[in-house]
């Protein structure tokens, strides 16, 4: 596999020749790739094609799995996050993360917008500013503005997404991760989110999972195609979808197998 | 051929009879033994000592023995045994190690009490030196809540959505932030009341005391835990079986005592659950 480089962007990301086993399984077959700063890129390819866990892998997510291995690098700015002597939480500071079903902690809505500074110390008096403005940037701050002490349990799936959203961008990452995030929300609650991720763009490097191609050709502007722990194709959004070079790429794209 | 509604019939018909029979003993139980121990309970039967050869007076060493016990057993395993599922679910690799230690700990909850009774007479009473005392039953009975509150403990935080976890560690929490601000809230109610009514089991539990703990008849409370006490379900084991005439009203009053002490910590149980599922919610 050979890494292919997208124009002349900065990476926030770089990876190289990245391996992953769970206990046998081979899920990830030596994916190299640079993420380009502050884009949004887009990782599509069938179940269990490994995209998910090739994110897992940026915030290293995985080490909570009993069983697995990883091989190769992955860097942040030049870092490497698999080298023995990394901090893992100092790394996740960094890295935002967003699931596939809203997962709000059962407390107030500001509290969870809060979790994250409060865990690395942020004084009180900074705080209710950085709530606010972690809940704008996520969409949300008009509907809730009138009820923060009320529990993130009562809003709706979409609310509580953009909630999460908020959480994720409470700690000030640099990277945002996102597995999914409208896999079970309704249309109009997808469509606030496709939005709000073309604003987070200029902030942040979106690194974007999602079954749905539409939605990865609407928002991204970079793709990369999975396939059975592959990284096949990796290229701007709107050429991979036009003219794709792979033919695997291509069949999948045209929806002959997936 | 049985059409599906006759099957419905009876297939209900046959649960509610179950549930009428379960019924039976968990009415009948407490209520006749409120019935005859009722006539028995006054002040004086709760603050006075055993008088006349235990044919008169009160049971009181043997209800404070009880309450000393049960204090003993939640300073002693409370801790260890909260702090070690937490360990065993929270932090230790889930590796055959964890499973092998996991399934004795499930197995030693099924071990009958004497046996409890017997180690802790050999390790406690006659090893260790404790001889018949507070301390030796505060520790057998330790040993015999400790497998519950595990079990009940990991069972608690085994019920906390793994996405909470996951969603914490990826702000950057650590382990330890997690668990405090996250798993542990969460698990508490679960915890508190996995925790309680095992307590409730050993304050009523009489093989472990016998060997290791309980007197035949004290005429003072103990003085230092080296000293033996009397405990409520020995003492009932010991008027009902060992003191030909003693009046069945005293027999039965230390009944009721023993009960009401065990379902008021069952209430208690279910009161703070109920507490902390209220500040969980906002």
């Amino acid at each position: 596999m050979v890494a292919i480089s997208p124009t002349d962007l900065s990476s926030a990301v770089s990876v190289r020749n990245l391996h992953l086993w769970y206990g046998g399984f081979h899920a990830l077959k030596g994916v190299s790739v640079d993420l380009p700063t502050r884009q949004i890129t887009a990782l599509i390819g069938p179940s269990g094609c490994g995209k998910s866990t090739f994110l897992r892998c940026i915030n290293r997510m995985n080490d909570l799995i009993e069983g697995v291995r990883v091989e190769g690098e992955v860097l942040i700015e030049g870092t490497n996050l698999y080298a023995p002597n990394t901090d893992v939480v100092d790394l996740r500071k960094r890295v935002g993360m967003v699931f596939q079903r809203p997962n709000p902690f059962p407390k107030s809505i500001y509290d969870n917008v809060a979790y994250g500074p409060r865990l690395h110390g942020m004084k009180k008096a900074d705080m209710e500013e950085i709530v606010e403005q972690s809940l704008k940037q996520a969409a949300l701050w008009d509907e809730v503005k009138d009820s923060l002490r009320k529990s993130a349990l009562d809003l709706s799936g979409g609310q509580q997404q953009r909630l999460c959203i908020a959480r994720a961008l409470a700690i000030q990452p640099d990277i945002l991760l996102m597995d999914e995030p409208w896999s079970a929300l309704d249309p109009i609650s997808t469509f606030k989110i496709e939005e709000l991720m073309l604003d987070l763009r200029h902030d942040y490097t979106v690194l974007l999972v999602t079954h749905n191609m539409f939605q990865a050709s609407r928002v991204s502007q970079f793709t990369g195609f999975f396939l059975t722990g592959e990284l096949v194709e990796f290229g701007q959004t709107e050429g991979l979808f036009e003219a794709p070079t792979d033919k695997r790429t291509d069949d999948y794209i045209r929806g002959r197998f997936g | 051929m049985m059409n599906a509604r006759v099957k419905e019939r009876v297939a209900f018909a046959l649960m509610t009879l179950c549930t009428v029979l379960v019924l039976i003993p968990v009415l009948l139980i407490p209520l006749y033994i409120l019935a005859r121990g009722i006539g028995a309970l006054s002040w004086e039967f709760l603050t006075q000592p055993p008088r006349e050869g235990m044919l008169a007076g009160g049971i009181m060493p043997p209800l404070v023995g009880t309450l000393m016990l049960v204090f003993g057993v939640i300073v002693v395993a409370v801790p260890l045994g909260v702090l070690s599922a937490v360990y065993l679910s929270e932090y230790a690799r889930q590796g055959r190690w964890v499973r092998i230690i996991r399934l004795a700990i499930i197995n030693l909850a099924g071990v009958p009490s004497v046996v409890y009774g017997l180690f802790g007479l050999g390790l406690f009473v006659l090893f260790l030196k404790l001889g018949t005392s507070l301390i030796s039953g505060i520790l057998t009975l330790s040993v015999l809540v400790l497998p519950i509150i595990i079990t009940s403990t990991e069972e608690a935080l085994r019920v906390v959505p793994q996405s909470y976890r996951e969603a914490s560690y990826a702000m950057g929490a650590t382990r330890w932030q997690t668990l405090s601000r996250i798993t542990l809230p969460q698990a508490l109610g679960g915890i508190i009341t996995g925790t309680i009514l095992s307590i409730g089991r050993a304050a009523g539990e009489t093989a472990p005391i016998m060997f290791t703990a309980a007197a035949f008849d004290l005429p003072h409370l103990p003085k230092s835990v080296k000293d033996p006490i009397m405990a409520l379900p020995y003492h009932l084991y010991i008027i009902s079986t060992q003191v030909p005439d003693a009046p069945p009203r005293i027999q039965w009053g230390t009944a009721l005592v023993l009960l009401l002490l065990v379902l008021s910590m069952s209430l208690i149980a279910a009161l703070v659950r109920a507490r902390v599922r209220k500040n969980l919610r906002w």
